[in-house]
């Protein structure tokens, strides 16, 4: 379908020293080695139960990767550490080469270009699909100036440039109340997207949908990657065969398997613990 | 600086002008506004007393009176409508405003009253106090009065809003100590010692300005004014709604959690519009209290507060000018029962309330619309 093969943005520099609360990252990350995200055996313990047991991950610039694994597999607390709500007990954590996320709050980790989508969508409901873009785009927050900004062009056509990505520019004028579970998410997804992350933490993005809404969701995926490393935690087989180049299994906070979803499948392993085939 | 104060000028017409063509409503109020303004004074001043189409000074009075009226509802519609904040205590900004320039009043009376004595207010000489307390030094000028008239709500709104916020009091929590606000305000207001007037307040005033009170030019003006300002009030919310700050607003009330994790300071924005109302609270009490002739602590009274709610609720929240609809009809409503009969007022006050809640959850204004107007 042609509905998700609208402009995307141009790749820009990291963008730098933003918003949020007070203090701005000097530098972007630096990915010059074309590794997005290291995670090294990073260990999470919770009273005695380890969520997460030296795990190691690699995600790729542009990559779309997926993770998946039976529940209490770890796939939240890793996404948890990534994003700073967590702070593991052993390991590292860097964004790049240069920002080691152990040591970043979890604001600061949103502003170095890290966007985590939750499961369940929240947008504001009374305010137009454009509005709800406008007011996630990166930009002085102060209320002075908030009271006397003005969209340029330039902004104007980057926020619809998302909504051709995200597949709602038809609907663009619309509440977002009267929007769809799955239109609520994609439009979700477009407000992280105003941000522009380096990195997007996606959290099982089609609980919920109908088979329609998935295969849209997967083509906006898809989509995606190339511009941005997207990692998509979900339970939903099917989907993840359509979408994934490369699949990790997690199983007790553990890698158990990494490869393409054939390789993934055919794994006695992977098949014992998860599959169940 | 000059540059920039250009910019914003500019981004303040060029913004208004889409703003006001997207809102009917509010155009249909500013026209009924604008006549009213022309009208008035026109059928007040030519048609002779006694002619079918004159206008009694008492009439006009009563207008500007719910125009004040009008312009404290519509302070409470941009802190309730728009931000979510259910503040119970509005009526303790209104009294402020009014008590400053009450104080002004009374100074100008100067040894015109029972007493005679040209320094201290009758009270005073009442209480047998000699001098003057420290906090009335400065009012026997108008601009120190008017100064105070946006000074003494807007510090309180200040002071009580940074507590309130920053601790992340909201909903009903924050209603309930907005109406503690209120009834302590009251009480000490009550109190003789306070300087204030106690339980009679302020009353017997002669002249503003130098102008008598009593005159019908003096009354004409004073209505002139409170319609200007009510004007005033409503471009001023509606260009700051239709900006990005207002959206914030807007968002904060609907998802205050995603609007703080889309990197808004929530508790700035909240705190900002909170003064703001409560300084328009303020200029609305100064314009009511030289109408109405007398400022007492029943002023501050907790269910003065919740009645201005009530207004909102009546003509529709989130829209501005339901607020204005909303003051007019009940408080026309109240004038009449009160007159007519009194002891129903407030029976009928609770049984418009509740028909209003259970039967028109959008108010008049959101009656009107699904009959007439296009879905918003």
């Amino acid at each position: 379908m042609a509905m998700f093969s609208g402009r995307l943005r141009d790749s820009k520099p990291p963008r730098v020293g933003a918003v949020m609360d007070g203090h701005p990252l000097e530098t972007g990350p630096d990915a010059s080695r074309g590794v997005m995200l290291y995670l090294e055996d990073i260990t999470v313990s919770f009273d005695g139960f380890r969520a997460l047991d030296s795990l190691t991950l690699y995600i790729e610039v542009g990559e779309l990767r997926c993770i998946i694994g039976p529940n209490g597999a770890g796939k939240t607390t890793m996404m948890d550490v990534i994003t700073g709500k967590t702070r593991p007990d052993a390991g590292s954590a860097w964004f790049g080469q240069t920002i080691d996320l152990l040591t970043l709050s979890e604001p600061e980790i949103a502003q170095a270009g890290i966007g985590r989508k939750f499961q369940k969508p929240t947008v504001f409901e009374q305010h137009t699909v454009f509005e709800n873009l406008e007011l996630a785009m990166a930009g002085d927050r102060a209320v002075w100036k908030t009271l006397f900004a003005r969209l340029s062009d330039t902004q104007r056509q980057d926020i619809e440039a998302i909504l051709e990505t995200v597949g709602l520019i038809d609907c663009r004028f619309d509440r977002a109340g009267t929007l769809s579970h799955g239109q609520k998410q994609w439009l979700e997804i477009g407000m992280l997207l105003m941000q522009s992350p380096q990195l997007l933490l996606v959290d099982e993005p089609v609980a919920g949908m109908t088979p329609q809404e998935t295969e849209r969701t997967a083509e906006l995926l898809s989509s995606l990657a190339g511009k941005h490393s997207v990692v998509v935690v979900e339970h939903d087989m099917d989907f993840v065969r359509s979408i994934a180049k490369k699949v990790t299994v997690l199983h007790e906070g553990r890698v158990l398997a990494e490869g393409t979803i054939d390789e993934v499948q055919q794994d006695a392993k992977v098949n014992e613990v998860y599959l169940g085939v | 600086m000059a540059d920039a104060a250009a910019l914003r000028a500019e981004a303040f017409t060029g913004r208004l002008w889409p703003a006001l063509q997207a809102d009917r409503g509010g155009r249909v109020f500013l026209s009924v506004l604008a006549a009213v303004t022309v009208l008035v004074p026109l059928l007040n001043l030519i048609p002779a007393a006694g002619s079918a189409l004159h206008l009694s000074s008492y009439t006009v009075t009563l207008l500007g009176k719910y125009m004040t009226y009008a312009m404290l509802a519509m302070a409470v519609d941009l802190v309730w409508g728009y931000c979510g904040i259910l503040s119970l205590g509005h009526g303790a900004f209104f009294a402020l405003g009014g008590y400053a320039i009450g104080m002004y009043l009374m100074r100008q009376i100067g040894a015109r009253g029972v007493y005679g004595n040209p320094n201290l207010p009758d009270f005073m000489v009442f209480l047998n106090w000699n001098e003057l307390p420290w906090f009335w030094h400065g009012f026997e000028y108008f601009s120190v009065a008017a100064l105070m008239v946006l000074l003494v709500p807007g510090l309180l709104a200040l002071l009580f809003g940074f507590l309130a916020f920053r601790s992340r009091v909201s909903g009903v929590y924050l209603s309930i100590i907005t109406q503690a606000l209120t009834y302590a305000l009251m009480l000490a207001f009550f109190r003789n010692d306070m300087g204030f007037g106690g339980n009679n307040g302020f009353t017997d005033f002669k002249d503003l300005l130098g102008f008598s009170l009593q005159s019908p030019g003096t009354r004409m003006a004073l209505f002139l004014v409170t319609a200007l300002a009510l004007g005033g009030t409503y471009i001023l919310c509606r260009f700051i709604i239709a900006s990005r700050a207002g959206r914030v607003i807007q968002a904060v009330r609907d998802a205050e959690n995603r609007a703080r994790f889309l990197g808004y300071r929530v508790e700035s924005y909240k705190l900002w519009i909170f003064v703001l109302s409560a300084l328009l609270a303020g200029i609305a009490g100064a314009l009511y209290v030289p109408q109405i002739g007398i400022i007492n602590p029943s002023e501050f009274s907790p269910a003065n507060s919740i009645e201005i709610v009530i207004w909102v609720a009546i003509g529709g929240r989130g829209t501005l000018y339901g607020a204005v609809v909303g003051a007019f009809l009940v408080n026309y409503a109240k004038t009449y029962f009160t007159a007519a009969w009194p002891s129903m007022w407030l029976y009928a006050l609770g049984a418009l309330f509740v028909s209003v809640t259970l039967l028109l959850p959008n108010g008049v204004i959101g009656l009107v619309k699904a009959r007439f107007g296009r879905p918003r």
